[in-house]
């Protein structure tokens, strides 16, 4: 059953990394990374702070360029394109950054229209209606269209650049820690929203977060990456991938320590190291 | 052995000069790496402004701003500046001129200095100082808040969409700033040297006809354009590669004004003598 699906998840993968490494200077956040994502997946990537999940995330996007090993979406290696073929692909990617990241010098309105505007040939009477209609779909009203970003909360913000990511019809949805900083309420708002959008369309998803509640709520699959200094010689960097149901029973110290938020011997491990990891 | 070694001074001495040699060549020759690496990144930078440029013109929502932010509001810091150095010229000038009986002379002076090189070094000072620091912390906050990776991952591209429209700003605009300073300059220095000094305004208007020529307005104009150019692109740069926090954002502002005005310095200095070449080789026997 295990062959079949991963036979399933080779031939249908619309994102697959092979054999990815990332290194920053003398510094090795990546190494070693295979990961298929069949269409459809909603795929949470567990790990502690540090181990590489943003850059994994930025390098499928094309935002964070390899130092060895490809990556292909729906079949087009991405490090292959030009300029303007990967600007025409990111156009099927929607992308939720840690801190929403909105042009602090546009509207909320102009930064949820600057896709369509970008890209699209859309009147200014469609691109009004399309922007109000995304931010009514994560439960902002019409009048914040003309407010800044500075004017909003944490968890306006962040809805506003999920509406900001969902107004192309992305084929594939990147959330970058999206319930960081938000009060236990407005994260599970986050996490409905996710599966909301999920369910609307059929949307493959990559949800970087260490956040277990949202983890168990969105995910299909969990892989689960350590970083690089905490690896056994040989080990690979991914230490879990599997269902949520098999992320609770492994036995893996590691992932239990992270599933149960205990810190275990990490401190003693930071003391000896010199250094907070 | 190793008794022995640790028991004689001299070995020891020389193992810490060996040590410290090698710490200084290999910190020159990281420095000289890492500056070489830069100035590549620098170049590619260019390259791909230039490219843009000429590829797509930037929409009209991204360059008015540009345009309104350098073309209007640095208009007046650069009239005054303008004024004041004007004055400040006629001020210093009339006294030596005077210890020679030469104080007819002081518009050509005063002229020929403002439009040859104070005019165009004074309004792209205040350019650097003004506008390109602000679009290195600009750039440098959407750097350090994923702005500019926003706009990547909505298939914009940061260099068309944020460098091109800010560097066609000062490129355009830095000639009208330079014809403001000019402009105000020669205005002050007239007004400080009829007024205050009582110069016979024939003399000092015929004087600065006779000193200033046409080459020396283009001299000052072309000048301006590389001036322009040099600080959106220094700015712009050091903006993308602003280092995180606030630490980061207030060093890319300060290196951007440090490095813009030596350039502009460099550029003066090497502007100058080859267009002293050229006026030369177009002129024979005419002083530049």
């Amino acid at each position: 059953m295990m062959i079949e699906q991963l036979l399933d998840q080779e031939q249908e993968a619309i994102v697959d990394v092979d054999k990815l490494s990332v290194t920053f200077g003398s510094q090795e956040v990546l190494k070693d990374i295979t990961l298929k994502i069949p269409p459809g997946q909603t795929l949470a990537l567990l790990g502690e702070s540090g181990c590489g999940k943003t850059v994994l995330m930025k390098s499928i996007i094309g935002l964070v360029k390899p130092t060895v090993g490809k990556i292909e979406f729906d079949g087009e290696n991405i490090n292959q394109l030009t300029a303007r073929q990967l600007s025409r692909m990111r156009l099927r990617y929607g992308f939720i950054f840690q801190n929403a990241a909105l042009f602090d010098s546009m509207t909320i309105g102009q930064n949820v229209a600057f896709p369509l505007r970008q890209h699209g040939r859309f009147s200014d009477n469609q691109i009004r209606e399309m922007v109000l209609s995304r931010l009514s779909e994560v439960g902002l009203p019409d009048s914040v269209v003309f407010k800044k970003p500075a004017e909003l909360s944490g968890g306006m913000r962040k809805r506003v650049g999920l509406a900001r990511a969902l107004i192309m019809n992305p084929e594939l949805i990147m959330y970058d820690e999206p319930t960081t900083g938000l009060d236990p309420i407005m994260s599970d708002v986050i996490n409905e929203l996710i599966l909301r959008t999920r369910s609307r369309n059929p949307v493959t998803s990559i949800v970087v977060t260490h956040d277990m509640h949202t983890a168990r709520k969105v995910a299909d699959r969990v892989v689960m990456l350590i970083p690089r200094q905490r690896l056994d010689p040989g080990e690979n960097q991914v230490i879990f991938d599997g269902s949520v149901k098999e992320l609770e029973t492994c036995r893996d110290r590691r992932v239990q320590q992270f599933v149960n938020g205990e810190a275990g011997e990490r401190l003693m491990e930071m003391r000896a190291n010199g250094h907070d990891q | 052995m190793s008794t022995i070694a640790s028991n004689n001074p001299k070995p020891r001495l020389a193992a810490r000069i060996t040590g410290w040699f090698t710490e200084w060549v290999s910190d020159w020759g990281e420095l000289v790496i890492s500056s070489c690496v830069a100035l590549g990144d620098f170049c590619l930078f260019v390259f791909s402004t230039f490219r843009w440029m000429f590829s797509r013109i930037p929409k009209g929502e991204t360059l008015w701003p540009n345009f309104y932010q350098v073309g209007v509001s640095s208009l007046p810091v650069v009239a005054l500046t303008g004024t004041f150095i004007g004055v400040v010229l006629a001020l210093q000038s009339s006294s030596q001129l005077g210890h020679y009986g030469l104080t007819n002379q002081l518009g050509g002076v005063i002229n020929l200095t403002l439009v040859r090189e104070l005019g165009p070094v004074l309004a792209a000072t205040m350019l650097a100082g003004r506008v390109g620091s602000a679009m290195a912390a600009e750039l440098g906050t959407m750097r350090v808040t994923e702005q500019i990776d926003a706009l990547s991952a909505m298939g914009a591209d940061p260099i068309h969409y944020l460098v091109v429209p800010r560097f066609l700003a000062c490129l355009l605009f830095i000639p009208t700033l330079t014809i403001m300073a000019d402009f105000m300059g020669v205005a002050g220095g007239y007004f400080y040297s009829n007024i205050w000094l009582n110069i016979d305004q024939h003399y000092y208007w015929t004087n600065s006809a006779k000193f200033v020529n046409n080459f020396d307005l283009f001299t000052g104009i072309l000048k301006s354009l590389f001036f322009g150019s040099a600080i959106s692109l220094i700015s712009c740069y050091q903006g993308f590669n602003c280092k995180p926090g606030a630490e980061g954002v207030g060093k890319a502002a300060t290196s951007s004004f440090v490095f813009a005005f030596i350039v502009i310095l460099i550029l003066d200095l090497s502007l100058g003598l080859s267009l002293k070449a050229v006026y030369e080789s177009w002129y024979p026997g005419g002083t530049y």
